[in-house]
């Protein structure tokens, strides 16, 4: 399987391994992923799909312990969430662990993202594993969105109504939409019972989605930091520009994680309602909208471009439906990338003129977190308005643009080349001018 | 694994190495499994279930003969005031030929089952039973059922006299009694 040559799985003869394997390849494809052949110049910046595989088993392990005490209804959500904390064995952990658990897949899915943006990992051959990657990440504020409003205090009511509202604005069928997702007139206990529903099911569509996006990429490889390809013509030039994938990334994966873990569980057992908010603690109540309502932050950029409109769109669009198709595409072009790039060099190490731009982005980014999390007024909108406009200007115009008039720097031949490259001088210099040190015994 | 060969410098490095596995396996089997107890004991009965496990009925209305059934952590409990009558015709009994001679008292662990260790109380005339067959579980009828006088399991025939012996019928146990104690016309039950 895979575009990449690798060594096929032979097991003994007469070996239980073997038995099962000719009846369902499953060994074949485990020592698959071991032995994958990954590019052997990975940097940190490509240990997030393994922490984002590990925090979508905790969100589901802890959502489903959760689930067991968890009572859904319009009288029931709030009290129910207050007894998990209060009196179910290890409930305080398990729903500081599930709320927390959410803000750091939305930190590993962003640092995913721009690490596929910077290294060009959304380009031939791989499109197909970014759109994907761009459906997890839609599905995934889905899910966080119902989640979010599950315990029904005055966030979750206010912001179900809120979100929901946005498919008011669609022409003509918007109203009766709105009603349909509702359940009714209002938003109420039909309306917190599906979102439950959906809350449960979500990420198992995640989950599967997750195969398909590691089918992808065991298919076409791994990008790397040069954004040079695997020579994949033989095994022996492969094995030159990649290691396996265990134990060299198992291990380098699994530090990372830890280190991820440790800031995570700092704040679950120390800070666990810092990324919340205190208005969730009041119980839903549809008679009074809480000062300011703002969604996690983690949908905070995507709630200032939404607010950013202010104004009908050439005349036609209404400013209420302006903002919808602003948020919902600032997020689908992203799926795009792929064909509004028109340079041929994937990473952006060799692209002068880009990484500046680049740069930018991120900073759009971080400036739309900022204005969606503050109240409307003052210089917020300003801010909001040029912050989406430079977002879709990036992949509208500065993609298909510099990539036309930028001279990219010279490129690596190989991956192998640009290892030892980085690593010779290194090497030389840890062993000392005549190379003897390894010689020395180790104290 | 190292080996025993020390003259070079490489061989100091994988007993480090090895230490360095093992401690790292300690570590992470201690990490996984404080991460998964809290997933099991949260399977466990929780604070407000706990609250549950004990409550106080008042008996003062009942009259010899009558018995009463309360819901007790969801499944039924027999409380009868006993006659006279039906005191003497158990005391007639010769325990060791019952069929389960032990007491089920937990208020009297490993007593015979005499009267005076079945009732809640030795000088009272209150027995108070778990209203669950021994058997399979089902709620057996009372008010004098069955062949003994005491209470009759319709579901698979199990006989039970008036002290909730089992007498007759596939039930394994005479009904075992709760944790209870009397204070005055107040049964405290848990």
């Amino acid at each position: 399987m895979g575009t990449i040559p690798q060594e096929h799985y032979e097991p003994k003869e007469g070996t239980t391994a073997k038995w099962i394997n000719d009846r369902l390849p499953i060994m074949g494809m485990m020592d698959h992923l071991n032995k994958f052949p990954t590019p052997k110049n990975l940097n940190w910046a490509y240990v997030f799909g393994g922490i984002l595989v590990l925090f979508l088993v905790i969100q589901i392990v802890t959502g489903i312990a959760l689930a067991m005490h968890y009572r859904v209804g319009e009288y029931s959500s709030f009290a129910s969430v207050e007894q998990i904390m209060r009196d179910v064995n290890y409930g305080w952990l398990l729903r500081y662990a599930h709320a927390n658990g959410a803000s750091f897949f939305f930190i590993a899915v962003y640092c995913h993202i721009f690490r596929g943006l910077y290294y060009g990992s959304y380009k031939a051959p791989r499109e197909i594993l970014w759109i994907i990657g761009v459906l997890i990440y839609v599905v995934m504020m889905a899910t966080a969105f119902m989640g979010y409003v599950l315990p029904w205090g005055q966030m979750s009511f206010w912001g179900a109504k809120v979100i929901t509202s946005l498919f008011g604005a669609i022409p003509l069928v918007g109203e009766s939409l709105k009603v349909w997702l509702w359940g009714g007139p209002f938003v109420g206990e039909a309306t917190l019972n599906r979102m439950f529903s959906l809350h449960y099911l979500l990420p198992f569509v995640i989950a599967g989605l997750t195969v398909l996006h590691i089918w992808a990429l065991h298919h076409v490889g791994n990008t790397n930091p040069t954004g040079v390809e695997v020579r994949k013509q033989s095994i022996e030039t492969v094995k030159k520009d990649t290691v396996p994938f265990a134990p060299f990334y198992i291990t380098k994966d699994l530090f990372a994680i830890l280190i991820f873990l440790i800031a995570f569980a700092f704040f679950v057992y120390f800070a666990p309602n810092y990324l919340g908010h205190p208005d969730n603690y009041i119980e839903a109540n549809p008679l009074a909208t809480p000062a300011h309502i703002v969604p996690e932050w983690y949908f905070l950029p995507f709630y200032a471009i939404l607010r950013a409109i202010t104004f009908d769109i050439f005349w036609i669009i209404p400013a209420k439906l302006g903002g919808v198709l602003a948020m919902f595409g600032a997020i689908a072009i992203l799926a795009f990338a792929p064909w509004l790039d028109t340079s041929n060099v994937r990473s952006t190490t060799y692209r002068p003129i880009y990484r500046w731009w680049f740069l930018v982005l991120v900073i759009d980014f971080f400036v739309l977190m900022w204005a969606g999390g503050m109240p409307a007024e003052g210089i917020v909108p300003l801010v909001s308005l040029l912050g989406t406009i430079y977002w879709f200007a990036h992949f509208l115009i500065v993609l298909p643009v510099v990539g036309l008039i930028e001279k990219p720097l010279p490129r690596p031949e190989t991956i192998e080349q640009a290892f030892n490259e980085k690593y010779a001088d290194k090497d030389d210099a840890d062993r000392g001018p005549s190379g003897t040190a390894a010689a020395q015994p180790a104290e | 694994m190292a080996h025993a060969d020390d003259k070079h410098g490489h061989v100091a490095d994988e007993d480090r190495r090895d230490i360095l596995f093992l401690a790292t396996g300690a570590t992470a089997a201690v990490g996984v499994a404080s991460a998964v107890w809290p997933l099991i004991d949260q399977m466990n009965a929780s604070a407000s279930v706990l609250a549950l496990s004990s409550m106080e009925v008042d008996i003062s209305a009942l009259e010899p003969g009558q018995e009463m059934k309360v819901s007790f952590l969801k499944a039924p409990v027999f409380i009868r005031r006993m006659t006279e009558e039906d005191l003497a015709t158990a005391a007639a009994e010769d325990v060791g030929g019952l069929p389960d001679a032990d007491a089920r008292n937990p208020n009297h662990p490993g007593a015979q089952a005499t009267v005076e260790e079945r009732l809640v109380d030795k000088d009272s005339d209150i027995i108070v039973l778990s209203g669950v067959c021994t058997h399979l579980g089902c709620v057996p009828l009372g008010d004098g059922a069955g062949d003994f006088n005491g209470w009759f399991c319709p579901c698979h025939g199990s006989h039970y006299d008036n002290l909730g012996r089992i007498r007759q019928g596939p039930a394994p146990e005479n009904l075992p009694i709760p944790v209870a104690s009397l204070d005055g016309d107040i049964l405290k039950l848990g």
